[in-house]
């Protein structure tokens, strides 16, 4: 008797992977998923679903905007419990300097046909009146959102399931070559093809990409529900200078409207943690940072803190096409903060490359094989840490997701 | 006969004795739903030791306090959201 045999199997079953798999299944492909812990799990359930588009590169915003434009057609069918909203993004400037690069940037997304508006400080203290007095003003994106990313998974997941996938949880992938999977129990798949679509997992599976991709930590916080407090995502414009240029420990100021009432608080970045206990002394400076923009945060209530891991690139794209030695496997990893918004790209791309179809944006930027140039490696290696084998652990899947430090309940500063 | 303390629940005065929480407060006012829950459902206090957080209510304006861990003040208003 032999072992059932597919055209693609992908390992992971966040929301990478499960659009990988609704994409492929409805191509007509024969899919199954492993998924070793549940779906939506990993840094699917630890980040904060905010639907994105960044311009750190052309690349990555050619990719964030045609996501952008694929969520939005998929809205109409996403159900109540995705929770998607279109509360558009306030990029928040400090100073006149960060005016500037708002209206850099907001120039740029119009010459690319993304509406944008720049608010003065009165408009912007209209639009959210309780950040604190004295910005600068912002930057609108009014047609991006925000979503629930484990359910939107889960959904993507069924979808491939209605076209008949075939989905494993409890499975973990091990191994995976161009003509099939190793499962932990030391059993195979037999496939056409194979993806490594396990987000930081994808260390486990194929060793190599220890040399491409590296665990960033981080940390989010979420408070009681006090509706009606902000109404956009909001993001400083420090958040690309200040905090996430940096080899080190970082903070940076975002909050998001949970449509319960509650308010997500991030962010943080670290490289080198392999450990995914939440780390008051970080949690507590983006907490204090997070209190310097909105200061009523400082008489909220935090209900819960956690942990997750992004799959980090040098070059801040990730990693989708062929893996560059092992014929037959496709990598869809490497996303880093941006996999929930670009998790719909990354599937129509991944799709036009096993089926052999035109790409709607160019592909080649973020083909893996791209790493085997030393420039691209050298843009992490320059300042980096000594103990970067620390990933080399094989963490386990649970500890790449959810941390959860439940019902620690903050006091996140004094009343006055 | 021990000290005893007036508050309001919901508007309405309620007297307890010297010590009570506010808990108890609201439950001699003969409210049952301390709050409601996402979902619309009626939430009240079961831990009682301030782990389960179903007996918040908002004490003098500020919302989402643990009934079940704060003692009765003279003058306090509370106001549940049952």
């Amino acid at each position: 008797m032999g072992n059932p045999s597919f055209d693609v199997i992908i390992a992971g079953a966040g929301i990478v992977g499960a659009a990988c798999a609704a994409e492929l299944a409805a191509a007509g492909l024969e899919v199954a998923v492993l998924e070793s812990d549940m779906v939506g799990s990993g840094a699917t359930a630890a980040g904060m679903g905010h639907i994105v588009v960044m311009d750190d590169s052309e690349a990555q915003f050619a990719l964030g905007r045609y996501s952008l434009n694929l969520w939005h057609e998929l809205s109409e069918r996403l159900p109540a419990s995705c929770e998607y909203q279109v509360c558009g993004t306030l990029w928040v400037a400090a100073d006149e300097d960060e005016m500037e690069e708002a209206r850099r940037k907001g120039r740029y997304y119009s010459r690319h046909q993304i509406e944008s508006e720049i608010l003065d400080p009165q408009a912007l203290a209209d639009a959210e009146p309780a950040l604190r007095p004295g910005m600068a003003g912002a930057l609108r994106i009014p047609g991006e959102s925000v979503l629930y990313p484990p359910a939107a998974a889960r959904f993507l997941i069924d979808q491939a399931l209605q076209q008949g996938a075939q989905l494993w949880v409890g499975k973990p992938a091990t191994e995976l070559t161009g003509g099939r999977a190793r499962l932990a129990d030391g059993s195979s798949l037999a496939a056409g093809c194979t993806v490594n679509a396990a987000g930081c997992g994808a260390l486990r599976i194929t060793p190599q990409l220890v040399q491409w991709v590296r665990p960033r930590k981080g940390h989010l916080a979420i408070t009681d529900r006090y509706p009606g407090l902000i109404s956009h995502q909001l993001v400083e414009l420090g958040y690309l200078k200040s905090a996430h240029a940096s080899e080190s420990d970082s903070v940076a100021f975002t909050l998001q409207p949970r449509p319960t009432g509650q308010l997500l608080i991030g962010s943080s970045r670290q490289f080198g943690p392999a450990d995914s206990s939440v780390e008051a002394p970080l949690l507590g400076r983006m907490l204090r940072r997070a209190c310097r923009y909105l200061p009523p945060l400082a008489d909220l209530s935090v209900i819960r803190a956690w942990t997750g891991f992004r799959a980090a690139t040098p070059d801040n794209l990730p990693l989708i096409g062929p893996c560059p030695g092992v014929d037959g496997l496709y990598l869809a990893t490497g996303h880093e903060g941006l996999g929930i918004t670009t998790s719909l790209g990354t599937a129509k791309l991944l799709a036009d490359q096993i089926l052999g179809r035109k790409s709607e944006i160019p592909a080649q930027p973020y083909l893996p094989s791209r790493m085997l140039k030393k420039e691209t490696l050298n843009l992490a290696r320059q300042p980096l840490r000594p103990e970067t084998g620390s990933h080399r652990d094989t963490e386990t899947q649970r500890s790449e997701g959810l941390s959860d430090s439940s019902l620690c309940t903050l006091r996140l500063g004094g009343k006055s | 006969m021990s000290e005893s303390i007036t508050l309001t629940v919901n508007g309405r005065p309620v007297t307890v004795p010297k010590g009570s929480m506010v808990s108890a407060a609201i439950s001699r006012a003969g409210v049952q739903a301390f709050r409601t829950s996402v979902s619309g459902r009626p939430r009240g206090p079961l831990c009682g030791m301030g782990i389960c957080l179903e007996c918040r209510v908002t004490i003098d304006g500020r919302p989402h306090c643990r009934s079940c861990q704060i003692p009765c003040c003279p003058g306090m208003e509370v106001q549940t959201d049952g």
